[in-house]
């Protein structure tokens, strides 16, 4: 072997290790940038937009917010970090909802035990309310209703702790007040004047709570409860009168199923053998998902239905038509496009890597799917 | 073959001259190594060792112990496996975190781990926490790929994918001395203080007792440190904060009884541990403290007993009782409240059996050449475990576990073979709420062979090529099939098959500067099926569901390197080299973006870097270690990166008599250390959202007489 060739292999061997000492190093790490996809076709109505909250698992810090732009058809993925970058360690842990009311997006971060409040249209942040494990959200009259876990213990045995909603201001975003209701409260509607509060006992197990609560949106005071069903999920408000509430059962012997009440005289008055995850109320039309889990047949098994609010019926058994529901692994959220009627639904996978967003025509065609953060879950339309 | 039988015996009595104190046989002439690999061949058994003529052992192994071991800075024996190869820790932060081990990716549920011979359980989550274990009255950490390089043992040992050995000191009394006493005070960084004291004593010839007693307190605080730059190169953010809620008080006292007969000798030992700990949990926006805690109370007897009876067959029976306690508390109001409180027992039996059919020869007799040397051997364990715990509808279960071994041990010329067939027979018994009677779940019973090859080309030289095939699988745990709500009763267990052929050559040198190089390196490929995951369930709650879902292949390399310097003036400077490269691919799902993916936490690349500096009662360690860079996820995209993380740790220990006059051994000695660990204070995470400390440091003071 030549002297010049042995310096040459010299020169190159040197080179490599420092090219695989500096790719083996430490770097500073830059703020996520968001990524963009072209997706669907560009369309150009009142709705400018929709927002995606991903909850992200437990202790791993990654909600995220996703946003589609219906009219240049563009999906952005991952956008809070790269718009707020000074705030240390993003958005937080778990998304657990999203709403948008005025001109500002307020996203409940549950582990993060706060509401962060942004800019509607720039998602810029303007602050953030304190609440420890808050649930979910609705607004009336400039005020935001949020339900939480964490009210005051009574320190007896069984370690009790009640939940409570707590009203807070649009304007100042300081919380004016707390109202206590049952055990691990969720979902929250307004109607008829009034607060209507899913109370779970999803920490009773196996106790369950059965009532919604019922606040006088005047007084902020609890009035009484209706016993529905055990652990309360998810209710909303339709144009008749009604209130739809979702029981998630017990997981046993008590299947989840939908109950619907009369908000003038607060009464159960029907309810549908359908099992339901989540909801999504768009005029007339309940969209929903279930995923009973039984661990009698411990058996998954997915349905896409709509209940006709009117009739109390299911009028499509399945709103996904063309086979697309088989690949769907963990159904994880529901919304409606409020003009085109197009259906997007969520996929969250095994809640540890990213999910998938799949839009349907109002047919029940995948029109188009793409991948979100984890555990994509709660979506907010924008207007224009 | 002859001589080096007799350097053999030569170094094993020189040893147990040179006592307790590993530091003076390193003072002496003798290679550290050497006297490592010494040790390592007779596992230190003075009484029993067969004078076989190969040594070597079949399954390679990755050892540490004496003063090698005592010179790393490590508190727990999790520190202590980060400097072997193919083994990636698992490390929540804090002297009370959570550590793991997971050998060549395959789990850390498939790890063995055992106590000075006999498996420490787990049958609520089967994984055992390395970080409780303290380095303090440690002599051994070895680690087997596949199982240990022996058939003489209990069924158990035949039983895990990889098998870590920790073995305690055993007493050894040199000069005529009758007793040994160790105090050790150690304080440093996050407000440790960590006295222990070791007690020998010789009863009679034949009966000698041991008592160790160690307390560890720290507050557990340390500074972190998070930083993001804007792309322009600005700072985004930079917040520093102190890791709170990681404080640990922990208690251990242990007694050990060793008795020696003619051809035989039995060992007794009782442990304890209480600890009580905060979890630090992970670092989330708006949240920057935690409020768990935990508290282990770890009880256990156990003891063993080998003989031989006649020439040509030994048997070994060991028995184990051991209870646990664990208790976690969720104070924090912001989260559901939980107390959970699970005790566990366990009763375990082993007798095993060995007969010499060619080329036995015991120590004390002539030795005699033989060209085959052939063992069977025959082990039957049996356990039994119960948990029992206060969450709703739990159905404290009760396990029992019959296991039988057979295996085979040839040795033939130059080529050395083992062979062993496992069968496990598990069956549950659950006390369902509902039910009146127990329900009785009986597992498919398994068969599972490995086999074990190593040749040795060159007579004259210490070099060996290898090769093993191991199938075996973990039982599901009791968490994974009974923890209420998302337990699966119908789990079957998750299997790993290992394929690993791998090099070997060690070189001693009689003269010259380089006294010792020896290098090996191995290949393998492992296939992890059925394993064990959870799937998410339920209506939007956090509710899991344990299933046989995964798969995963890892494909990998581990290599290590050693070398010891004779240098003028009475240095001797050692360095070891271990790397390791793996390519852990998720093969579970093909329509999913994880398919291919690297799985959470494997590096690809990995190694570490010691260097030991000796002169007299002066040692001087260096230690860096590697891990590059990861994904938290087997969705390898940008968001789950993980940066890679290295640390440099040195420490400085000086030993020396306290007074002049009299027999060396009988002189109180001293020993004064100093530890810095993470010395360019680097900023890092092993687990996303759970920061580690940066630089941190140790002193320890000892006195023996």
């Amino acid at each position: 072997m030549s002297k010049r060739r042995l310096s040459h292999i010299c020169f190159s061997a040197s080179w490599l290790l420092l090219l695989l000492t500096v790719a083996g190093c430490r770097h500073e790490v830059v703020i996520y940038n968001s990524e963009t996809e072209q997706q669907g076709t560009a369309q150009y109505d009142a709705v400018a937009g929709f927002y995606l909250l991903c909850e992200g698992n437990m202790g791993s810090n990654k909600a995220t917010l996703d946003y589609y732009d219906f009219l240049n058809a563009t999906y952005h993925r991952n956008i809070y970090s790269e718009i707020n970058p000074y705030v240390a360690k993003e958005l937080g842990d778990v998304g657990n909802d999203l709403r948008i009311y005025g001109s500002r997006m307020y996203a409940v971060i549950n582990c993060s035990n706060k509401i962060e409040v942004l800019d509607a249209r720039t998602c810029i942040r303007i602050g953030q309310i304190d609440v420890p494990n808050c649930r979910y959200l609705c607004f009336s009259g400039g005020y935001g209703y949020v339900t939480s876990y964490a009210g005051p213990v009574s320190l007896n045995d069984h370690y009790e702790q009640i939940g409570y909603v707590a009203r807070f201001d649009t304007a100042t975003l300081q919380i004016i007040d707390r109202c206590l209701v049952g055990f691990q409260p969720d979902g929250i509607a307004v109607a008829e004047g009034k607060l209507y509060v899913a109370n779970s006992g999803g920490y009773m197990v196996p106790n369950y709570e059965n009532t919604l609560s019922v606040i006088d949106l005047a007084t902020f005071t609890e009035q009484y409860r209706i016993p529905v069903a055990i652990n309360l999920n998810r209710v909303c408000a339709d144009s008749h009168g009604q209130l739809w509430v979702s029981s998630r059962g017990d997981y046993y012997g008590h299947p989840s199923r939908l109950y619907c009440v009369d908000t003038a005289t607060d009464v159960v008055i029907d309810s549908v053998e359908t099992s339901v995850s989540d909801f999504w109320l768009d005029g007339d039309s309940l969209y929903l998902y279930s995923e009973p889990w039984s661990y009698l047949g411990e058996t998954f098994a997915a349905s896409y239905c709509i209940v006709d609010v009117r009739t109390h019926r299911v009028v499509k058994s399945n709103f996904i038509t063309d086979g697309t529901d088989r690949i769907i692994k963990k159904p994880y959220g529901v919304s409606v496009h409020p003009l085109t009627k197009q259906i997007y639904v969520t996929d969250a996978k095994d809640y540890v890597t990213p999910g998938t967003l799949y839009c349907f025509s109002r047919q029940g065609t995948l029109l188009w799917s793409v991948r979100t953060g984890d555990i994509p879950a709660h979506v907010a339309f924008l207007w224009r | 073959m002859h001589l080096r039988l007799l350097i053999s015996v030569c170094m094993l009595s020189f040893c147990a001259m040179s006592g307790s104190q590993s530091l003076m046989a390193q003072g002496d002439s003798v290679s550290l190594s050497f006297a490592d690999s010494v040790a390592r061949r007779l596992t230190l058994d003075e009484v029993t060792v067969s004078a076989r003529r190969h040594e070597e052992p079949v399954v390679p192994v990755q050892a540490l112990q004496g003063s090698r071991l005592q010179a790393l800075s490590t508190q727990s024996v999790a520190d202590a496996m980060r400097y072997f190869s193919g083994v990636q820790i698992k490390d929540y932060g804090g002297v009370g975190g959570l550590k793991t081990v997971d050998v060549r990716s395959m789990g850390s549920n498939h790890l063995g781990v055992f106590y000075d011979g006999i498996e420490i359980g787990n049958a609520q989550n089967g994984t055992v926490d390395l970080g409780k274990f303290s380095m303090e009255n440690m002599e051994q950490v070895s680690l087997y790929n596949g199982q240990k390089s022996e058939i003489f043992q209990s069924a158990k040992d035949f039983g895990s994918a990889g098998t870590l050995y920790l073995r305690t000191r055993r007493p050894r009394f040199v000069g005529g001395k009758s007793y040994n006493v160790s105090l050790t005070m150690k304080a440093g960084t996050f407000g440790l203080a960590n006295p222990s004291v070791l007690y020998e004593q010789r009863l009679t010839d034949n009966l000698h007792l041991s008592a160790s007693a160690e307390f560890a307190y720290a507050h557990g605080r340390y500074h972190f440190r998070y930083r993001r730059l804007l792309p322009s190169g600005q700072v985004a953010w930079d917040t520093t904060a102190v890791r709170q809620n990681g404080d640990v008080r922990q208690w251990r006292a242990e007694v050990g009884l060793f008795g020696y007969m003619p051809e035989g000798k039995w060992h007794v030992k009782g442990y304890f541990y209480d600890s009580e700990k905060g979890i630090p949990g992970a670092i989330v926006n708006n949240v920057w403290k935690n409020a768990q805690r935990q508290w282990d109370r770890n009880a256990f007897v156990q003891g063993n007993l080998t003989k031989t009876i006649t020439q040509g067959y030994d048997f070994l029976l060991s028995a184990k009782y051991s209870n646990d306690r664990m208790r976690y508390l969720n104070p924090d109001t912001t989260l559901m409240y939980i107390d959970n409180d699970f005790t566990q027992q366990e009763v375990y039996l082993s007798m095993a059996h060995r007969v010499i059919l060619s080329g036995a020869r015991s120590l004390v007799q002539e030795w005699q050449s033989s060209p085959v040397e052939w063992d069977v051997a025959l082990s039957a364990d049996y356990q039994y475990n119960t948990l029992a715990g206060n969450l709703a509808n739990f159905v404290f279960p009760e396990r029992h576990t019959v296991l039988v071994a057979a295996a085979s041990q040839l040795y033939w010329t130059y080529v050395r073979a083992q062979a062993s067939l496992l069968s496990t027979l598990v069956v549950d018994k659950l006390h369902q709420p509902a039910l009146q009677q127990p329900s009785v779940i009986r597992q498919q019973p398994q068969f599972t062979p490995a086999v074990f090859v190593s040749y040795q080309p060159l007579p004259a030289e210490q070099f060996f090529v290898r090769a093993f095939y191991k199938h075996i699988f973990r039982m599901p745990t009791f968490n994974d099939l009974y923890y209420t709500d998302i337990g699966n009763i119908s789990l079957k267990p998750e299997y790993t098959t290992q394929y690993d052929v791998g090099l070997q050559y060690d070189k001693q040198f009689a003269y010259g500067v380089v006294q010792q190089a020896g290098a090996k390196v191995d290949g393998y490929f492992n296939n992890v099926t059925n394993k064990i995951v959870a799937i998410p369930k339920g209506n939007g709650q956090y509710r899991w569901q344990m299933m046989n879902y995964g798969k995963v292949h890892i494909l990998g390399c581990d290599a290590n390197a050693s070398v010891t310097f004779r240098l003028p003036a009475e240095v001797f400077l050692s360095a070891a080299l271990s790397y390791t490269f793996q390519s852990a691919r998720d093969l579970t799902d093909p329509h999913e973006i994880t398919y291919g993916g690297q799985i959470a936490y494997i590096p690809w690349h990995s190694g570490s870097l010691t260097a030991n500096l000796l002169w007299r009662g002066l040692t001087v360690n260096y230690s860096f270690i590697y891990v590059g860079e990861r994904y938290h996820s087997s969705a390898n995209i940008p968001v789950n990166y993980e940066q890679p993380w290295y640390t440099h740790d040195m420490s400085v220990s000086y030993e020396f008599a306290l007074a002049r006059a009299g027999k060396s051994h009988n002189t109180p000695r001293m020993q004064v250390a100093v530890e810095i660990n993470n010395m360019f204070n680097q900023q890092y995470e092993v687990i996303l959202n759970y920061p580690m400390p940066g630089i941190n440091g140790k002193g320890i003071v000892k006195v023996m007489f």
